[in-house]
């Protein structure tokens, strides 16, 4: 059992059928519609990224928003100038934020710890502020950047696909990317993000990675040049971030400069924490979490309230629904806040030390099953420390 | 016989006090050279001048015929001079075997390598080699468990073992049996031995004068950052302006 769970092989075929299957275990609780599903997987590319910098590095960015903002910029710049096809727009997106993340982590890897931090943030935020001033040539300012009928889309000119009178969608040879087609797009993308994910954290350079964490002065006295590792780091999560503000680009094709805002690099902070940083499961569990409270506690109003409540005797009934309204609809942040501290405090290694710890409790083969597979790295020494 | 080392004028201050003055020493390849001297005499000063730790005021510090001054921590220890910490420098959310097996890997890849896609289970001449250092140590039992989790006298020795596995051509050691229990620190003297014969050189800095006088072929005297006597360890044992110096208190401490 336990040499099952240790095989790529097997990992990969779990968390395939898992993902792909997602439509049909979802729907109980309400979440098995294409468009939350395309989040969860979209952000999931964005988190098992961010992992691989702040789950093995420890180096906590602030400004990874800026990589998902410059990825969807690039894939609908690319739909409105070379093709609806969504191929040409991810690989630019990628290459495009990859280059950014080389100029943002050259400059920000020089320091370390919360100084690291505050300039990622200060990256991050003037591009924010370039995205609604001074680029508009380029991002379109407030509105945000949209197709319009005006679109050279030289590709599809040459290989002769007619020009309609409304707006072209995006599509992978003709497969269109809305609804569950979609989402079973950006689920591919899920798969082998998390396959190279897995790869990093089973190779040398990822066990240097969490050396580095562990104790960065003691690598440079032992032979390593820490930069190159940091940098390396840097990009590839900046370029998975790339990805998935493209596959978001694909789905819906705008782009505004709200992407890149704090707020949406400190969510993926929070996903990544909360779900268990350095996992490689962890950060997945926290965006499943983060939107489906976004997107189905926020639905809930009173009404929905009081079906819920509706096997309590009427009195009980309204006094729970005066509790716990302010928990949901607009309040869902409060929510979500708590669950936050509840772990941070709790669980200090997310979401994952609770299932590690669980596991721990009944029986030892469980175990060993859950260290291999669930706590790859060390949520559990974060925890003590 | 040639130097491996040869560290000249060096002077070091820290605002006003002189943690070393006119430092002059040389270091024969595969003799073991002990460094003693009361606390505060500039001992561990003088370590971190050799490997980048702390650049000195002026002077050189010639490894094998190159000036190591300036150049980065991880190049001069691919140079091939190592040192082993005062304080266990070790990675504590990692687990011994892999704290052997980082050093290992540093003298395979050099400074960088960007081998995302190999997989650590099948790094086995590595592993096997961490294993065989660990086993020399004594630690080999506690290979699976984190090296935040262990006793400081195993820290000192997992420290000994990723200082020993790069096989440098010049080991500084800083208090290498500090912290440890009688039959543990004679365990590393009896280890020491063996590698020395492996014509390994060693500058070993320590306090414990079974150590020095058992394992040294040449001892240093550094009292008040200033060499007072080099010699063989019969030579130290019988000059006043040692026993003045140093080992007055150490009859004290003992």
């Amino acid at each position: 059992m336990k040499d099952l769970f240790k095989s790529n092989m097997a990992i990969m075929i779990a968390f395939t059928a898992v993902v792909m299957t997602a439509p049909i275990w979802l729907a109980p609780i309400g979440a098995s519609y294409p468009d939350l599903l395309q989040k969860f997987a979209i952000f999931g590319v964005f988190a098992i990224g961010f992992n691989i910098l702040f789950g093995l590095t420890g180096y906590l960015s602030f400004g990874h928003a800026a990589f998902l903002g410059v990825g969807s910029y690039t894939a609908v710049w690319s739909f409105k100038l070379l093709s609806m096809n969504v191929l040409p727009a991810i690989i630019f997106a990628v290459i495009v934020s990859g280059v950014f993340s080389l100029l943002i982590g050259y400059i920000s890897l020089r320091r370390s710890g919360i100084y690291f931090s505050i300039l990622t943030l200060a990256f991050a935020q003037m591009s924010y502020s370039l995205a609604y001033s001074v680029l508009t040539p380029i991002t379109n300012g407030e509105t945000g950047l949209q197709l319009t009928l005006k679109d050279p889309r030289v590709i599809d000119g040459m290989v002769g696909i007619p020009v309609t009178d409304s707006l072209p969608s995006t599509n992978f040879f003709g497969i269109g990317m809305s609804g569950y087609s979609g989402f079973y797009f950006c689920a591919v993308f899920l798969v082998i993000a998390f396959y190279v994910s897995l790869k990093i954290f089973r190779s040398p350079y990822g066990m240097k990675l969490r050396a580095i964490k562990s104790n960065q002065t003691r690598m440079r006295y032992t032979g390593f040049n820490t930069r190159p590792y940091l940098l390396s780091a840097f990009v590839i999560s900046g370029m998975f971030a790339g990805l998935a503000g493209s596959l978001m680009a694909v789905t819906d094709p705008l782009a505004g400069a709200e992407r890149m805002q704090w707020t949406a690099s400190g969510e993926v902070v929070l996903m990544t924490i909360l779900g268990g940083m350095g996992t490689l499961i962890g950060p997945l569990l926290g965006v499943g979490i983060i939107k489906y409270f976004e997107n189905i506690f926020s639905a809930l109003n009173e009404a929905a309230l009081h079906e819920i409540f509706n096997f309590l005797p009427t009195g009980l009934e309204n006094i729970m629904v005066v509790i716990s309204s302010p928990f949901v609809g607009e309040g869902w942040h409060l929510t979500l806040g708590a669950l936050f501290m509840i772990v941070v405090i709790f669980l200090p290694g997310g979401l994952m030390e609770g299932f590690s710890r669980l596991s721990r409790m009944f029986g030892k083969s469980d175990n060993e099953v859950s260290e291999d597979v669930v706590s790859e790295t060390q949520g559990k020494a974060e925890g003590e420390k | 016989m040639s130097n491996i080392l040869e560290i000249s004028n060096v002077n070091k201050t820290f605002g006003g006090l002189h943690a070393l003055s006119e430092i002059n020493l040389k270091i024969e390849e595969g003799k073991i050279h002990a460094i003693i001297g009361p606390n505060g005499a500039g001992k561990s000063t003088l370590l971190n001048c050799c490997i980048g730790r702390l650049i000195p005021d002026t002077g050189s510090v010639m490894f094998n015929g190159h000036d190591m001054i300036g150049m980065e921590p991880y190049d001069i220890n691919h140079a091939g001079m190592v040192r082993v910490f005062q304080t266990p420098e070790i990675f504590p959310d990692l687990t011994l075997l892999e704290n052997t097996m980082i050093p290992a890997l540093a003298k395979r890849d050099g400074t960088f390598k960007f081998n995302p896609f190999a997989v650590l289970s099948k790094e086995n001449e590595i592993r096997d080699h961490a294993m065989s250092v660990l086993a020399d140590v004594g630690l080999d039992r506690f290979a699976d468990q984190h090296a935040g989790s262990i006793s400081r006298g195993d820290k000192r020795r997992l420290e000994l073992a990723m200082g020993l596995i790069q096989e440098p051509a010049l080991l500084l050691l800083d208090e290498p049996t500090a912290g440890m229990a009688r039959h543990d620190t004679n365990r590393t003297i009896d280890l020491l031995k063996k590698i020395k014969e492996r014509g390994m050189t060693k500058i070993i800095i320590e306090h414990d004068m079974h150590v020095v006088f058992s394992l040294a072929d040449t001892i240093s005297v550094l009292a008040q950052g200033r060499i007072i006597a080099t010699g063989t360890p019969d030579e130290i044992k019988n000059n006043p302006k040692v026993k003045e110096a140093y080992l007055g208190e150490e009859a004290e401490d003992e």
